[in-house]
């Protein structure tokens, strides 16, 4: 952890204007090269992500099959009409969204952020207990789903076994979704206590000492004390949990491709796609829908970033 | 992807280095309450890698006749089967294709980008951070459909790609990848070479060094902590990919190996064991870069949330 700390007293004011009085003498080839450098990775990103972004949002006001051009026809908002009106898997996408995003920040957020707290503390195999915690965060979501269906499979899964049910665990769309989210936060704790201690590890230690001077207990200490002073850690916290909820694909498209019960915004776009029929405007729209709820939060961490990065 | 939104922030100041008495001794009582507490989630926490290691050594028949929960009936024909079925040595060695250059592709770029925002303050660097950072985290389905119908018309001639479109090839996959992880290597980089002390610039300015030189022969060996930080995560990032693998190749022969658990899933789910065994094989590759560069990999992730 050590190796890569950069130490903090470079002033970065003084550097500022270093650079500044240096620019101008610059020639042309290095202009060039400068150019380059940045507008090589930048065309990139413009090409597969920002023009993309955009097309998503014309394409959403049109109907498409994805043939010739020609047969593209712009509807206005129909799209966004039918897909809340005649769409059946449309609210429970939202519905499952949602309810992994409330489960996302009520389990395995909050324990990974005790975690955290705890291991934060000198503790005798603190490394261990760390260790056993972010290993799943190795691991994709994809197999994940796989692993667990060693504990879920109705004939052959632990669970089964140990209370001598008959479930199906990932099959029944009553309870597939709550499967899919202990396996989810299998991997999400770990995560999110990293996340955390890192910023742990930066809290001044003198304000805790302060506080333990006054005679504040620990949990105390923790509300008024150190949560405060994590406000950028837990609203990054915050935005990760909310994309990452939003974004939620891998598991459930491994199981059954995001239906019967586990329907996900993502999983509706990609069978828009992908599956048996290719209905591009349709696909997009509800692509918009996910890219508007996101642009809020990306917003939000944006505005953090930049604010330390003014500083 | 689904780990692709790491932190950037910093509180106070941080250091990630080890601290003396961390955030304070706890109590004796307590401290062994936690302990114990923390013990058996520990245990919980491994027990799902460990059963699946367990089990993939064991018979079918075996732990069909006794239950899962008996010892005995050792084989390592699951694997063998696994490995045949699965066809994991081609779907390993298309993730080792991926995975190599793109990381080596996002490291470069993001570098570049990094250089030009660490070293000189133009008034766009804000906005250019923010482009990058704001497509790292926007959801790839998003994206989807306009991505997938345009590589269907990009043309690659048949050594690049046998389909013959962008659609289908290695290639789609090294550049969304890429596009997509430069904006979180481009700004732990530029902060991390934020913290060079700037003195080496005005000598090499002095020396005529160009900025190229500046860039390649001085800050790039300088750099080097960071960038082995961010192999590390990008690395077991990109092999772990699914979304994109999966939309945009469609011929069984070529996807990776992450995308290629959903075309196992049908032959394998029958087979507990066999789940267990081809896990083990999938998992094995993080698992190594993961015990052999545990301390890359923790840096890489919390370098993101400290700034220098």
């Amino acid at each position: 952890m050590t190796t890569a700390t950069p130490t903090q007293d470079a002033p970065r004011v003084k550097k500022r204007r270093g650079a500044a009085r240096v620019e101008k003498r610059r020639g042309t080839r290095d202009r060039l090269v400068i150019g380059a450098m940045v507008g090589i990775p930048t065309v990139l990103v413009v090409w597969l992500v920002w023009l993309p972004a955009l097309a998503s949002v014309a394409l959403s006001f049109a109907r498409w099959n994805g043939f010739k051009l020609s047969s593209l026809e712009w509807v206005g908002t129909q799209n966004y009409t039918d897909i809340t009106t005649i769409y059946p898997p449309f609210w429970p996408a939202i519905q499952h969204n949602l309810i992994w995003l409330v489960f996302l920040f009520v389990l395995p957020t909050t324990l990974g952020i005790l975690l955290a707290v705890i291991l934060d503390r000198e503790m005798w195999g603190s490394r261990f207990y760390q260790t056993a915690f972010y290993l799943p965060v190795v691991l994709s979501m994809a197999l994940v789903g796989f692993i667990w269906q060693l504990f879920y499979s109705t004939d052959q899964g632990l669970i089964n076994e140990v209370f001598g049910s008959n479930v199906d665990w990932y099959g029944d769309p009553d309870i597939n979704l709550w499967a899919v989210l202990v396996a989810t936060a299998w991997r999400h704790t770990g995560y999110i206590m990293l996340i955390y201690l890192a910023g742990l590890k930066g809290v001044d230690a003198s304000l805790r000492e302060a506080a333990s001077v006054d005679g504040a207990s620990e949990v105390k200490t923790f509300f008024h004390v150190i949560f405060p002073v994590m406000r950028p850690i837990n609203l990054i916290v915050l935005v990760i949990v909310v994309i990452e909820s939003l974004r939620a694909f891998d598991i459930v498209w491994i199981i059954n491709k995001g239906r019967n019960g586990l329907e996900l915004i993502s999983a509706l776009v990609s069978q828009n796609v992908i599956g048996e029929a290719t209905r591009y405007g349709f696909g997009s729209a509800l692509a918009v829908i996910m890219m508007v709820i996101s642009s809020v939060f990306i917003t939000i961490y944006l505005r953090i970033v930049f604010r330390e990065e003014r500083r | 992807m689904s780990a692709t939104t790491a932190p950037p922030t910093a509180v106070g100041t941080p250091r990630v280095k080890e601290r003396g008495p961390g955030g304070g001794v706890i109590n004796r009582r307590r401290g062994s309450v936690a302990t114990v507490i923390m013990l058996v989630l520990a245990i919980a926490w491994l027990f799902p890698l460990l059963w699946a290691l367990y089990n993939s050594f064991r018979e079918y028949s075996y732990t069909q006749v006794n239950g899962y929960f008996s010892v005995g009936g050792w084989t390592l024909d699951n694997y063998q089967e696994a490995w045949s079925r699965g066809n994991f040595g081609l779907h390993l060695k298309n993730s080792l294709l991926i995975t190599v250059p793109a990381v080596a592709l996002t490291l470069f770029l993001s570098s570049l980008v990094a250089f030009v925002l660490a070293r000189f303050s133009y008034r766009f660097n804000l906005t250019l951070l923010g482009v990058f950072l704001a497509a790292n985290l926007l959801p790839p389905q998003a994206l989807l459909i306009p991505v997938f119908r345009m590589f269907r018309e990009i043309p690659l001639p048949t050594f690049m790609s046998e389909s013959g479109t962008m659609l289908n090839s290695f290639w789609a996959l090294i550049f969304v990848n890429t596009a997509f992880q430069m904006g979180f290597c481009a700004f732990v980089l530029s902060n991390y070479m934020k913290t060079l002390p700037h003195e080496i610039y005005e000598s090499a300015e002095l020396d005529g060094a160009s900025v190229w030189r500046q860039y390649w022969q001085l800050t790039m060996p300088l750099v080097r902590p960071a960038l082995a930080a961010l192999a590390t995560l990008q690395v077991t990032w990109i092999y772990n990919e699914f979304f994109w693998a999966t939309v945009l190749i469609s011929r069984g022969e070529k996807f990776p190996v992450t995308s290629a658990l959903n075309n196992l899933r049908g032959q394998f789910f029958a087979d507990t064991n066999l789940v267990a065994a081809g896990s083990i094989i999938v998992a094995l590759p993080v698992l190594i870069v993961f015990f052999v560069l545990q301390k890359q990999f923790v840096s890489g992730l919390t370098l993101g949330s400290t700034k220098g």
